[in-house]
């Protein structure tokens, strides 16, 4: 009985222990980056290092603030991300509907190509994309980011609401049909009230996806107006690679709405990361 | 059913669900069809849109990339990025999962920690970037704490030196890259039905036991497209790589898609990075196919 009480006491403390090195493993990287984010750029590099800031100053902070350029850093990304966040919706609902309320010639196949083009590397479609849109003198714009980043957001939510939409009782659109409602109208009245659940981890991801975005923004903008917050830390780093409070300030600013996002949404990130690799 | 048939009867409505798929697969034949004919186009030809009247040269542009020293060393500095990225995502990713499903967690508790661990996850490549270039910097906290620790003498050069910068750079990646394993093997594990657990209790069977038998059987499918879908995202990797070593010093983190990036931004090689580009996608379209195969499996 005691061999076996202290066998437990013995696991008990190597999970805990397991557990404290995991936080430090995963938790340090983004408590430096604050903490230097909050000190002078002189006390970067002290000797002994610091773990905490001797002065804390939000003085990095204010500097971005102050700047008019690297708010638009900002502005940028939110307003891609925002967008191409409600066209995905919107698409891969109507396509969604397509897939789970019809059977068609075809579906099996065209099902497995949208599953297929999650696989296709952005960089062999950076260079057609670069040509294509110098063309249609979308080059530099937000249309050139927007358009592009569907075909990284769309094969994933046509899959994902999909998944959702099939979980829901053909019954009840068709109680919507028989009183003669449209299509459309059973879509956007009964399916999407009730999928909102899997629209809400669907539209998280996808603004995962834009925000984070680094190679179209980087070959399909050239200016620093068009420059998402990814690409801004690229030319801050270029410019002054030595104010590293700053750089982090900017970082820890770049990461907000996806920490705030996932600590009110959690419970739909974690649904739609999930789904992310295991789709039904 | 009979309700059905009479519908699909009128013929203006077998067109239906077209008109519902068809904005999608506008989009995605612009944005994925056409692009990658015209990369495969591009390929075949002496340089394009830097030469004005481009001609066929049939497989000349594979065979010069092939053959490039530089081209080698990038497949075989990709390998080793996704090999070890992959492996130890899973293993890092299968560990947090099954600590945060440990029993003598209160469910408060494992919240918070399951938060904390998924932050890395959240970080754009270009933050994590330059985050572990100022922990990793000669003058930075990791030599610091390495060196107080007694574990390395003097300043390691992490990320300047040809010896380490690939390890390191892998590193990051793995450090970046387990959270997605972990939430999709914690939701699996919450899955496995207790009965099973209990009845492998009654016949004796110990946990090493149990989780050989009942928990690894029933997370392979998820570990199988885990595994997949993360060798080719990570085969592909460009931004992480970039933004840390920009494939460098010299090239040795060159990977197959900065290797790719540089052709063409940098020496306007477009026809060369086009082959180069569809060599990653062959090489991508071959895996998706077991992916799609094991998603139609389940």
């Amino acid at each position: 009985m005691n061999s076996i009480k202290s066998k437990r006491i013995g696991s008990r403390a190597l999970v805990y222990i397991l557990l404290l090195l995991g936080v430090v493993f995963a938790g340090f990287p983004i408590l430096w980056l604050i903490s230097i984010s909050i000190r002078a750029n002189g006390e970067v590099f002290s000797s002994p290092p610091s773990f905490l800031p001797k002065v804390v100053t939000f003085a990095a902070y204010f500097k971005i603030f102050q700047s008019p350029e690297k708010i638009r850093f900002f502005i940028n990304s939110y307003v891609i991300a925002i967008i191409v966040t409600l066209v995905t919706l919107f698409i891969s609902m109507l396509t969604a509907y397509g897939f789970s309320r019809y059977d068609f010639k075809g579906k099996k196949i065209i099902n497995m190509v949208i599953i297929g083009t999650q696989t296709v590397p952005p960089i062999a479609l950076m260079i057609p994309y670069f040509g294509l849109m110098v063309v249609f003198k979308l080059y530099d714009t937000y249309g050139a980011l927007v358009l592009t980043y569907l075909a990284l957001t769309l094969p994933y939510g046509i899959l994902m609401m999909t998944g959702f939409f099939n979980t829901i009782p053909k019954s009840l659109d068709e109680a919507v049909l028989i009183d003669g409602g449209s299509r459309l109208l059973t879509l956007f009245r009964v399916i999407v009230p009730i999928s909102l659940p899997g629209i809400v981890s669907t539209g998280l991801y996808t603004f995962l996806l834009s925000w984070n975005e680094f190679l179209f923004a980087l070959t399909l903008t050239k200016s620093n107006e068009m420059a998402t917050v990814p690409i801004g830390i690229q030319l801050l780093m270029g410019q002054h690679s030595y104010e590293w409070n700053e750089m982090m300030a900017m970082s820890f600013l770049g990461s907000l709405p996806i920490m705030v996002l996932f600590l009110f949404f959690q419970k739909y990130f974690l649904a739609g990361m999930a789904a992310g690799s295991v789709k039904d | 059913m009979l309700k059905k048939k009479s519908i699909l009867k009128n013929k203006k409505q077998i067109l239906d669900p077209y008109w519902f798929i068809l904005p999608a697969m506008l989009l995605l034949s612009i944005l994925m069809l056409i692009p990658i004919i015209q990369v495969f186009r591009y390929s075949l030809m002496d340089n394009v849109i830097t030469n004005k009247t481009p001609t066929f040269v049939g497989l000349s542009n594979y065979i010069d990339i092939i053959k490039d020293e530089v081209f080698k060393s990038a497949v075989g500095h990709t390998l080793y990025f996704t090999i070890f990225s992959v492996i130890f995502h899973l293993i890092l990713g299968m560990t947090f999962a099954l600590l945060l499903n440990s029993k003598y967690l209160s469910s408060g508790f494992r919240a918070v920690l399951r938060v904390i661990f998924i932050f890395p996850w959240l970080f754009t490549p270009a933050i994590i970037a330059i985050v572990w270039r100022l922990i990793l910097d000669p003058l930075g906290i990791m030599n610091y704490i390495l060196q107080q620790a007694g574990i390395i003498n003097g300043i390691v050069e992490w990320l300047s030196n040809e010896k380490t910068v690939l390890q390191t750079l892998t590193f990051i990646n793995i450090w970046n890259g387990y959270p997605f394993y972990m939430v999709s093997l914690l939701a699996g594990l919450q899955s496995v039905p207790k009965q099973q657990y209990e009845a492998a209790l009654i016949d004796g069977a110990n946990s090493t036991k149990q989780f050989r038998y009942i928990t690894i059987p029933h997370l392979k499918p998820i570990i199988l497209s885990l595994s997949i879908l993360d060798f080719i995202w990570t085969m592909q990797v460009f931004p992480l790589v970039w933004m840390t070593t920009g494939g460098g010093p010299g090239h040795s983190t060159e990977v197959m898609a900065t290797y790719t990036y540089k052709l063409t931004f940098l020496q306007f090689e477009f026809s060369k990075a086009s082959a180069s580009a569809m060599i990653i996608l062959l090489i991508s379209m071959i895996i998706s196919i077991f992916y799609v195969r094991s998603q139609k499996s389940r």
